[in-house]
């Protein structure tokens, strides 16, 4: 049952995320990045990390791609107002890229020598062990992400304050 | 046992599904007959005695009506929006606990569909996901006044479920779950959330005001700016689904609230007068529909009562007012239970 999900989701996700760069309009192509996290946060959920799979789907699917469609919607793309891109700037994209993609064949390559993944993942996933490992194996690195943020928030709050003068 | 036990759950869903659907049909009567009552007014009374049958007047003329989708528009997209309002608002009830466990012939039937142990995390991840319908469907619209109406809709529900999920963290310190069914069990006897939380409570409900779009934050909807908000270009049943899913929405809602907050199916002194185990659960999901009727008719008696706030007051209050208080509310809490030795 588990691997079909398995099969099931994987095929999801890929397909919607070759969609999200096949499809001309930006609208569709945020929805089907959309179906592309659902497909993840299911995953994480085959996985047993339901914390994972709750907040994939609270903060990117609900938060961040709303945030995005917003920007789109707002923006009103269409084919006349599509900036052109010139062929320079095409061919830095397909390097870059291609080179991107090196790098994950290059990873992917070393998998085969990993041992075989266990059936069973433990709950490790589960919010009260996660919640342990966080706050006492990862105490530091959790409160620094958690500085970083609160920079980014200060920063944003001080990009979007007008300027009185 | 496998098959017993998908046969009890798929009639525990079927029930869940069916007596919601029939709340939020007799909410839109309830609704109409609350409004007159503030209005000195009679209210629908011609179809059956006292216009009970107003509901089933009401959806067929719905879906009589004449069915126009615009030329213009993305009709995948155009239909999907009202089908995903609707499939949101009612995925929610899947982890609210009905009551507590029936015992029949030795075994126990728990009235919550899944108790899933990261319940509350579920239901802020649904509300959401269920920004997308009111999204789709006024992008969908190729109308100036729906995409207004959308993009207002989101904004107020993305800013107030922050506020939400503040509100909830300083619950889940006092109560140590994440799962609603150990949430509505730990308020037994008396313990209702409310008194340990009030002020948790308040920015809770009105946040759920705001997420269901329910007046005095209708603005997505606010006739006077934007013609008919989001849903202006829909006819026919499609609008039925969006008015439907408010509905539904506020019985979602006024559902969580009470079993977060006011005890769930608990009701205290109970267990002096009626000692059958199976009466009390069934008593005690009574007592839930009570607190539930009380909440949803709260949602009414406020539509009712205060006027429609300014689209810059409702920012104000959301990021400037709620937030802050309730990461107070969080700080205040900690101190508490520290002082209490709780942690």
């Amino acid at each position: 049952m588990t691997i079909y999900l398995f099969y099931f989701l994987s095929f999801l996700a890929i397909l919607s995320g070759l969609m999200v760069i096949l499809e001309k309009n930006p609208i569709h192509s945020v929805l089907y990045l959309v179906i592309t996290f659902f497909a993840i946060a299911g995953h994480y959920l085959l996985l047993n990390a339901q914390f994972l799979f709750a907040v994939q789907i609270m903060v990117y699917a609900g938060a961040i791609m709303v945030l995005f469609l917003f920007v789109i919607m707002l923006l009103n793309l269409n084919k006349e107002a599509e900036p052109h891109k010139n062929n320079a700037m095409k061919f830095a994209a397909v390097i870059a890229a291609g080179l991107l993609l090196l790098v994950f064949v290059a990873a992917l390559k070393g998998t085969s020598e990993l041992p075989a993944p266990q059936e069973s993942v433990g709950d490790i996933g589960l919010v009260k062990n996660l919640g342990k490992v966080l706050f006492k194996q990862f105490l530091l690195p959790f409160e620094t992400a958690s500085l970083l943020f609160l920079a980014a928030m200060v920063g944003a709050v001080m990009l979007g304050k007008r300027d009185t003068k | 046992m496998e098959t017993n036990y998908i046969i009890y759950k798929s009639v525990l869903v079927l029930a869940v599904f069916g007596i919601t659907l029939f709340i939020a049909m007799y909410s839109t009567y309830a609704e109409r007959k609350i409004a007159a009552f503030l209005q000195d007014r009679l209210g629908p009374n011609r179809a059956g005695p006292f216009g009970i049958l107003q509901p089933l007047a009401d959806g067929v003329k719905m879906f009589m009506k004449e069915e126009i989708i615009p030329d213009v528009s993305n009709k995948f997209l155009f239909l999907l929006g009202p089908s995903l309002a609707m499939l949101t608002c009612l995925m929610t009830g899947a982890v609210i606990p009905w009551g507590s466990s029936v015992a029949i012939a030795g075994q126990s039937y728990s009235l919550q569909v899944a108790d899933v142990n990261i319940g509350i995390l579920y239901l802020l991840g649904v509300t959401s996901v269920g920004v997308y319908g009111i999204m789709i469907g006024g992008w969908a619209s190729n109308n100036k006044y729906a995409l207004l109406g959308a993009l207002r809709a989101s904004s107020q529900m993305i800013s107030y479920e922050i506020g939400m999920g503040l509100s909830i963290i300083a619950l889940l310190m006092s109560t140590g779950t994440l799962s609603i069914g150990e949430i509505a069990a730990q308020q037994h006897g008396g313990h209702w959330n409310v008194l340990y939380q009030p002020l948790g409570f308040l920015i809770f409900i009105i946040c759920a005001f705001a997420e269901t779009n329910r007046a005095p934050f209708d603005l997505p909807e606010c006739e006077s700016e934007l013609v008919g908000g989001y849903h202006t270009e829909y006819s026919s049943m499609k609008l039925g689904f969006y008015l439907f899913a408010e509905y539904i929405n506020m019985f979602i809602s006024s559902a969580i609230i009470a079993t977060l907050y006011f005890g769930g199916y608990n009701m205290p002194f109970i267990g002096r007068f009626v000692h059958d185990p199976n009466m009390l659960v069934l008593l005690g999901t009574a007592f839930l529909f009570i607190k539930i009727a009380f909440f949803i008719f709260l949602f009414m008696w406020v539509r009712w009562t205060l006027p429609r706030f300014r689209y810059d007051q409702l920012m104000n209050l959301g990021w400037k007012g709620l937030i802050p208080l309730a990461i107070a509310n969080i700080g205040i809490t900690g101190i508490v239970m520290w002082w209490l030795g709780k942690i």
